[in-house]
């Protein structure tokens, strides 16, 4: 099956604009017959969702939370990027498609991330629509920053809570509808199962968290906003419910999965304390800014006190590795040169999992005031967590699961390759190539959400006839029978395995296989070895996992074994792809594919493709299918940051 | 570190529940409180026993899903901080702790600690919102906003909607959850369209749903994990009567008219 990524063709800069005017429309009568179902309430679902109702479709929104208004987009902090210009220092839509695929490293759409940077300015405007409290100058304009290393300040934030803030937006948005009748939303709903007939998207399977109680629902398309699998890895900055299981399941019924191996890993976290530990937390990239990332210039001083390292025995890595952006090297980048130096027994703190972010320099220079005033609340956190004072002694960071680039594959409609299936957010593999910019994931999720779904969905609808009036699926369709029959059979399966380990110590054991082959860095001979390895566990999984209690009733054990179930699964998929990827490119780092210094090396005679992987049975390997990508605006270059 | 524990078991909304008692050892200061849980609940699911439910997401203090009583009090001992950012060594090794899920008519119990609190979602749809379609609107710096207003709506917005307000109220009112609702929408020029309507029915679906009154006890502010202000509440009571005023007002004019 070829790839069409249906992108239009002519000036990038016209699009859009005429891509839209190409969509066919759906009659304003004919609206309500449509059901569309959207899993997932997130900044792209909650937007989706929302924005779907106030167009007249009969919506039915799903999250596993017990409210919409916690899905994981509100815990992101930085902010959110938009090429508005307000503060005039040369950015523009343009400049923001350019750092976009660069930051990407050459292996993301230009149409796709074009259009990206030009509805990023509806988004903000519709934010602050909402009632967004975003931070305002004196003057009462916006206020922005500059995030995350990039040359302008174009990051909108409503101080540490900007996803908080945002997502509320959505939310009350969605409310709206949920109070106007056109969207019904349905909270710890999970969906575990996809329903396709006759090769099209056409309902999902759930079960209620609360009462076990399985259900089906039909509809004429199904939009799944899930967001991200970080935790594959087990400890992550995700939230404690983030899976892959909607993405998954719809994997197996026949959606490609694109790029499952690109995985960010974010450079300023805190450091793992113990193995009871269960999710890691981020600590705000903008203290790079003033913070300087070291460690001993030799390992016997690593035991040391910091103080009590003189300046001469201090390795300022970053710094020193890359002198013209120093401490404010991308993601990637940091986090690599972090790991080397641990790698060289040079890491401090408990297994020598941690270097310093020290701000001994900048409190002398600016005073302790003013440190306090840019990140007084960081500091509190870190302190809160970690009960050491970084006012005192440095921070210790070390690098964490963060995002995940990858996702299922969609087309420029962000459809799937399966009819009907459509994906946004961070459950779609789209925009950010193989590293995505810090503030561009909420960017993203709003823009798929409010400003590319109304239109593209409506295309797909205005071809089909609605489910309501052709009445050919219902909930007794055998197809839809079958699927609820597959989602109560697993089930059973599960709670009737009765073994001797629990569900977290197979999620502890993935995790930790995945981070040592399949993390920051990768080489062939790792990744065969945890190829080898994981349907091992997988197989032990299904034979010796204990889930007390039943099915009927809340049962928080058999909601999780669920979820390890299919990231058991997705962990496999991740290496085979790492594994085919024999470059380095953004957050992908093979061994094998590294310049004379250690940087990464991309491929693009090789590797100048999207990998999509169909799923093609459970004894057999996954098919490899590749969408080409051409560079007609952003010339191919290696990234140096020298 | 060890400790005792009493913690509310119940099998769902219509059983009766009871407190267990459990031991706990091996704990370091290190734990976070439902670290502590997790540990507890992995030692019950291999002795074949029910784990007990709570709820949790983001174990950073922002999604507003977990809602403990701890020893008596919403999220716990600690100031300023939910449950999941609650750590053990804010406990005395050997320490007794009551563990229990909020207590208000308005969230029936699910499970064991996990409540339904659907009702803070049905307040929101009461009037919780600027009425904007997507598209529909003005270019971002159009209508400038003051710093301090920006500010102070921020301070409102900082809810993160976990309830822990209700739980600590001895009426089990929502007053201060629904009041930085409100107060968050009603301090922005936004808002303004949709003010009085939103006042109003905000405040009467808070009744609908069986909440308390408030009696000025003040102990919402004090268990706020975000510390959002009682102020709040002070204005919603004058955003309350100015609204009613006027929609007196409105309907006097609309009968003399008619
Ligand atoms: C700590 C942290 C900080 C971040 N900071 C920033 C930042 O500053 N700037 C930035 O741009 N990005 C940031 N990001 C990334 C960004 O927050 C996310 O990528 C983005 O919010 C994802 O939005 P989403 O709508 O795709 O998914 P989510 O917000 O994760 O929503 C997923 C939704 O799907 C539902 N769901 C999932 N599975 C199922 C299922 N099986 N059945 C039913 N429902 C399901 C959930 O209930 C939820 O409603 C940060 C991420 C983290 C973890
Ligand atoms: S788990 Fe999210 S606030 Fe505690």
């Amino acid at each position: 099956m070829a790839l069409q990524s249906n992108c239009p063709t002519g000036p990038i800069e016209q699009r859009w604009e005429k891509h839209r005017f190409n969509l066919k429309l759906v009659n304003p009568a004919n609206k309500r017959k449509y059901e569309v179902i959207v899993v997932g309430s997130g900044l792209a679902g909650g937007a989706a969702a929302a924005s779907l109702g106030e167009l007249g479709y009969k919506v039915q929104c799903f999250c596993y939370q017990d409210s919409p208004r916690r899905a994981h987009s509100i815990a992101a902090q930085g902010g959110i990027n938009s090429a508005k210009n307000y503060q005039n220092d040369g950015d523009s839509v343009y400049r923001l498609f350019y750092d976009t695929v660069k930051g990407g490293d050459y292996r993301s759409r230009e149409s796709n991330v074009y259009r990206l940077a030009e509805v990023s300015l509806n988004v903000i405007d519709q934010c602050v629509a909402q009632g967004v409290p975003f931070a305002r100058e004196y003057g009462g304009m916006l206020d922005n920053r500059s995030f995350g290393g990039a040359q302008v300040s174009r990051t909108f934030y409503a101080r540490g809570q900007t996803g908080q803030q945002l997502l509320l937006g959505a939310y009350s948005a969605l409310e709206r509808q949920v109070a106007a009748g056109t969207v019904a939303m349905h909270t710890r709903h999970e969906m575990l199962e996809l329903i396709v007939i006759d090769g099209r998207a056409r309902g999902i399977v759930t079960r209620d968290l609360s009462t076990g109680k399985i259900d089906t629902h039909v509809a004429d398309a199904v939009v799944i906003a899930s967001g991200g699998y970080g935790n594959v890895f087990f400890l992550s900055t995700n939230a404690m419910g983030c899976n892959v299981t909607a993405t998954w399941r719809a994997h197996k019924k026949g959606a490609f999965f694109a790029n499952p191996c690109f995985t960010q890993i974010h450079p300023t976290c805190i450091p793992v304390k113990g193995d009871y530990q269960s999710k890691l937390t981020l600590m705000s990239e903008s203290l790079r800014n003033d913070g300087r990332v070291w460690v001993p210039k030799s390992a016997e001083d690593c035991e040391k006190k910091p103080g009590d390292i003189p300046e001469a025995d201090r390795d300022y890595f970053l710094e020193r590795r890359y002198p013209a952006f120093g401490n404010l090297v991308p993601r990637d980048v940091a986090s690599r040169a972090t790991k080397v130096v641990c790698d060289e027994g040079r890491g401090v703190g408990p297994g020598g999992l941690g270097v310093y972010l020290d701000f001994r320099d900048s409190i002398e220079r600016l005073g302790k005031p003013k440190i306090t005033e840019r990140y007084g609340n960081l500091f509190d956190m870190y302190h809160h967590i970690t009960d050491e004072n970084p006012y005192e002694a440095p921070m210790r960071i070390y690098p964490a699961v963060h995002y995940t680039m990858g996702g299922l594959w969609v087309d420029y409609n962000l459809m799937s390759n399966v009819p009907g299936l459509f994906v946004l957010g961070e459950a779609n593999f789209s925009d950010h190539g193989a590293n995505r910019l810090g503030a561009s994931a909420l960017m993203q999720g709003l823009s798929d959400g409010y400003f590319v779904i109304p239109y593209t969905l409506g295309d797909y609808l205005a071809k089909v006839a609605p489910t309501s009036t052709a009445k050919d699926v219902t909930k007794d369709h055998v197809e839809v029978k079958a699927a609820k029959k597959v989602v109560t059979d697993r089930l059973k399966t599960l709670l009737a395995v009765n073994g001797k380990r629990t569900v977290d110590s197979f999620h502890r054991e993935l995790g930790k296989l995945m981070w040592d082959e399949c993390g920051m860095a990768r080489n062939e001979k790792g990744l065969n070895g945890a190829l080898e390895k994981l349907p091992v566990l997988r197989e032990e999984f299904w034979k010796n996992v204990c889930i007390p209690g039943m099915g009927e009733s809340m049962n928080q054990e058999l909601e999780k074994a669920g979820r390890v179930a299919d990231l058991l699964e997705l962990g496999e998929l991740m290496c085979r792809d790492a594994l085919n990827r024999n470059e380095s490119c953004g957050g992908h780092f093979r061994e094998e594919s590294a310049t004379e210094e250690g940087e990464a090396k991309r491929d693009d005679e090789a590797y100048c493709y999207v990998a999509a992987w169909e799923h093609t049975g459970e004894k057999t390997a996954p098919t490899l299918h590749k969408e080409a990508l051409e560079f007609e605006y952003v010339k191919l270059s290696q990234r140096s940051y020298k | 570190m060890k400790f005792k524990l009493n913690v509310w078991r119940q099998e769902n909304a219509k059983s009766a529940g009871r407190f267990e008692k459990y031991d706990i050892d091996g704990i370091t200061s290190g734990h976070s409180f439902l670290e502590m849980l997790d540990v507890l609940n992995e030692k019950l699911v291999m002795q074949g026993k029910d784990p007990i439910a709570f709820d949790h997401d983001c174990r950073e203090g922002i999604c507003g899903s977990c809602s403990l009583v701890v020893n008596g009090r919403a999220h716990g001992p600690q100031e300023a901080a939910t449950t999941c950012q609650l750590h053990m060594r804010k406990f005395r090794d050997g320490e007794e702790i009551n563990v229990e899920p909020w207590r208000a008519g308005a969230f029936p119990v699910i499970r064991d600690l996990a409540v339904d609190r659907s009702s803070l979602d049905r307040i929101i749809q009461a009037g919780g919102y600027v009425s904007v379609r997507t598209g529909a609107v003005a270019e971002a710096n159009a209508i400038p906003i003051s710093k301090d207003v920006a500010d102070r709506a921020m301070d409102a917005a900082a809810c993160i909607g976990c309830g822990a307000c209700v739980a600590a109220c001895p009426n089990a009112s929502a007053m201060l959850f629904t009041a930085a609702k409100v107060r968050h929408l009603n301090l922005l020029p936004q808002g303004q369209p949709e003010r009085d309507m939103r006042t109003i029915k905000m405040v009467e679906q808070m009744d609908a749903e069986g909440f308390g009154a408030c009696s000025n006890h003040l102990e919402c502010e004090a268990a706020c994990p975000k510390q959002i202000s009682a102020d709040f509440i002070g204005e919603l009571n004058r955003d309350l009567a100015t609204a009613m005023l006027r929609a007196r007002g409105a309907s006097g004019n609309a009968s003399a008219g008619g």
